[in-house]
């Protein structure tokens, strides 16, 4: 049964906050720090996301995603490709039957503001292209102006528009500003058809926090515990370090469990994360830490 | 969520594929000598009594330490160097050379936090990540608070004229050691007393460093003293008549003690005794938030907290879903070594404390109670006990009534908010009550309801030292903390 979204979820700020902070606070060493970064790798949507995205770019992104740390067969890749649609053939050629997905922003991305037509237009654009993942934008005026029925409209067309393709929701949450907000925000995603709900674009400060990232957590968790289906989640932009990551993941296994420590219901979006991971996981691997200069950039 | 709509039930799995390694904090930082004497005058000295006690780390029941047990003539001692540091140092000081003083011994245990935080744990069995980041800075924020209003108290009682008492006698419990001493020692040195305190016998190592570093801080001898020991040693000291104020933080039974000694002396007194504190939840709370506060209200050290929220009062349209989630959280709390960094609950901190939560227990499984407790492994040595929720129960029962001061939480639903205050209010205790609601008007209606010293709006367990604390009813006498601490150690003239 679809809730009624003019109802609120009450979420206290400083509440999900301490939370938060209790998650900073676990200690992740030895054995279970290697296992949190390589699966911490594994889950990176590694992203490029410019005007100036060239083929040229595209392409040598894609080589970082097949061979993160040179030909290391103990080196885990990374779960994605996330472009702009008129990068994704490209990308879909060189990974293919590499087992990493090609995901593509799309529907006016970022700020949403296309027609519905152009938006779906571009989904299966996209799609036919050969992307198996859509990171859709919502149309957040309408959000914020209370117009709940046309956001979760939206997001049922362009699920539609997906076919078999993964459906990315991206809620922004920054410019959602309050844990409320994004509650609601995420309830509405999920039950109009996402398979996953991301925070952020990435072209808005502030993008994905711990705190927010929790509230989408327990939204996930309740239609888990109504409906016994699984949602994935992103947090994306400002995850630039490896202990951040590991801090994500103590939240994700704290809050969902187990089942949710695995690309296919956790990803970050992020670009320069992936190196710092590698970067730790040598370290863990060889004991001492290694120069930035030995880690091609992505 | 209503229980129908729960559909599937412990499907989420807390503790397969991903175990945090263990992540001690070593114990090789800190140096615990073998033996401990009394701090009298200054300076540590053998008791007269010749006799001393052990203290056990309770998390794997070594032994830490021998402690001196002070007798009738130790208290006597100790009681004299204070009454001399008062009329020939202390109470001639400059309140501003006071201050000075108090914020020494603030900076000191800046500096030295980490090592008073691994001991803490060790002795008392809660976890290190409760003693570095909650006791020991709030040890600090209290001395820095009181060195402040040392030159003040003026400005704290306007148009009187505040004068020290003399000697203060304070005894202290075990489940905050160092907190519970700062929260005695601070007010009173601030306030120009000085200072004969008598640490819990299973916890006495922190007041014991805390004396070394009273000592370096070069405190005039005699200003603090620090006379370990069990029940007796208490009762010297509150029926010695050189005492002008009494201050004691530990049980009912023995605060109605104190007071019977004490009728008919001219001793000022301060008692802050049990409590059994009702967290209300309410239909239209955070409910996610709501569950963290109620884990933090009665598993937060161990549940050996005289303001813990040992009642849970829940709206019944809100109880099921409440309760399931709560039982879900306390699947990923982690119990075990109190030093590991992860650990969320330490030990227990005694054989006897133990024996008393197991003794509610039993009875609950005897009484058709249902008793839930969270999975988890415990270690083989030392004395645990599972975060455990109590449920089929009225306020008839025991566990309903009296303080358990260990992880367990009675729950019981109500209809309506009047229902509620009723319910928290029944009881002989007025120590503190939680209310968790979104909307704000109610937090003010049900918090002007219950009769309690301290009442917390959408959290629980939270304290500063600005913050008055102490209980109506059987909780206790006077307050510490604030302005309205400073009270109880002067006297006030026109």
């Amino acid at each position: 049964m679809i809730p009624d979204f003019k109802q609120t979820v009450p979420v206290d700020q400083i509440g999900v906050d301490e939370r938060v902070a209790r998650f900073r606070t676990r200690s992740i060493k030895k054995e279970s720090k290697l296992f949190a970064l390589k699966l911490a790798l594994q889950m990176v949507d590694l992203t490029t996301l410019e005007g100036m995205d060239s083929p040229g770019k595209v392409r040598q992104l894609c080589y970082k995603a097949l061979y993160p740390h040179g030909t290391d067969p103990d080196i885990p890749r990374v779960a994605a490709i996330c472009v702009y649609p008129n990068r994704v053939r490209l990308a879909a050629e060189i990974l293919k039957g590499s087992g990493i997905h090609v995901a593509s922003v799309a529907t006016s991305f970022p700020s949403g503001m296309g027609t519905l037509e152009s938006r779906i237009e571009e989904v299966k654009y996209a799609v036919d292209e050969g992307a198996d993942e859509i990171d859709m934008v919502i149309s957040r005026w309408a959000f914020l102006k209370g117009e709940y029925g046309f956001v979760f409209d939206e997001i049922a067309a362009i699920k539609e528009a997906c076919g078999p393709a993964h459906l990315k929701v991206i809620l922004e949450t920054g410019e959602l500003e309050t844990y409320e907000n994004i509650r609601k925000a995420s309830d509405i995603a999920i039950y109009a058809g996402a398979d996953f709900i991301k925070t952020s674009t990435g072209k808005i400060s502030p993008a994905a926090t711990m705190p927010v990232t929790l509230v989408m957590l327990y939204a996930i968790r309740d239609y888990f515990l109504k409906t016994g289906t699984r949602i994935g989640m992103k947090p994306a932009g400002g995850i630039r370090d490896s202990k951040t990551a590991l801090h994500y993941l103590v939240m994700v296994k704290e809050t969902l469990g187990a089942d949710w420590l695995n690309p296919d219901l956790f990803r970050f979006g992020a670009s320069s994360l992936a190196n710092d991971l590698l970067m730790q996981i040598l370290k863990q691997k060889t004991g001492h830490y290694q120069s930035p200069d030995y880690f091609s950039i992505g | 969520m209503s229980e129908k709509e729960i559909t599937t039930r412990q499907n989420l799995h807390f503790d397969e594929l991903w175990a945090y390694d263990p992540a001690p904090e070593s114990p090789d930082y800190v140096k615990i000598e073998e033996k401990y004497d009394l701090f009298i005058d200054g300076r540590f000295q053998e008791p007269e009594s010749g006799r001393y006690l052990r203290t056990v780390n309770p998390s794997n029941e070594t032994v830490l330490a021998q402690v001196a047990e002070a007798g009738k003539k130790d208290v006597d001692k100790a009681v004299t160097a204070a009454r001399k540091a008062y009329d020939g140092a202390w109470s001639k000081m400059a309140a501003k050379e006071r201050g000075k003083y108090l914020f020494r011994i603030a900076r000191l245990l800046q500096e030295r936090a980490r090592e008073f935080a691994i001991i803490e744990s060790m002795d008392c069995g809660k976890p290190i990540r409760e003693s570095r980041d909650i006791d020991i800075p709030q040890v600090i924020a209290h001395f820095f608070y009181h060195a402040g209003w040392a030159d003040k108290l003026e400005y704290a009682f306007p148009g009187y004229r505040p004068r020290p008492l003399g000697v203060a006698g304070q005894i202290i419990p075990w489940n905050f050691p160092l907190l519970m001493a700062a929260w005695k020692i601070a007010p009173a040195l601030a306030a120009g007393n000085t200072v004969v305190i008598k640490p819990a016998e299973t916890t006495p190592l922190t007041a014991l460093k805390l004396a070394e570093l009273i000592r370096d801080a070069g405190l005039p001898p005699g200003v603090v003293n620090i006379v370990t020991g069990a029940g007796q040693t208490g009762i010297e000291i509150v029926n010695h008549p050189g005492i002008d104020k009494l201050a004691f933080t530990g049980s009912t039974e023995v605060g109605k003690l104190i007071q019977k000694a004490v009728a008919g002396t001219d001793k000022k007194y301060t008692l802050e005794l049990g409590g059994k504190a009702a967290n209300i939840v309410f239909d239209d709370a955070p409910v996610e938030q709501a569950v963290e506060g109620i884990v933090n209200g009665i598993f937060f050290n161990q549940g050996h907290v005289c303001c813990a929220g040992s009642r849970l009062l829940v709206q019944e349209g809100v109880a099921d879903e409440l309760v399931y989630k709560l039982k879900m959280r306390m699947e990923s709390l982690i119990v075990g070594d109190p030093l590991d960094k992860n650990t969320d609950i330490g030990a227990i901190n005694s054989k006897d404390q133990l024996d008393r939560i197991l003794g509610f227990l039993a009875e609950g499984v005897e009484g058709d109670q249902k008793i839930y407790q969270s999975k988890c492994d415990l270690p083989e040595k030392g004395y645990w006990c599972r975060p455990t929720l109590v449920e089929n129960v009225s306020q008839s029962h025991r566990i309903v009534q009296e303080e358990v001061f260990g992880p367990v939480l009675s729950i019981q639903t109500f209809r309506t908010p009047a229902e509620a205050v009723t319910l928290a209010n029944n009881s002989p205790y007025g120590l503190s009550g939680g209310v968790w609601t979104d909307k704000g008007s109610k937090i003010f209606k049900i918090g002007k309801g219950i009769r309690a010293g301290v009442i917390w709006a959408n959290t629980f367990n939270k304290f500063d030292p600005t913050s008055p604390f102490g209980g109506y009813k059987e909780s206790g006498i006077g307050r510490e903390g604030g302005i309205h601490g400073l009270l109880p150690y002067l006297e006030l003239s026109q």
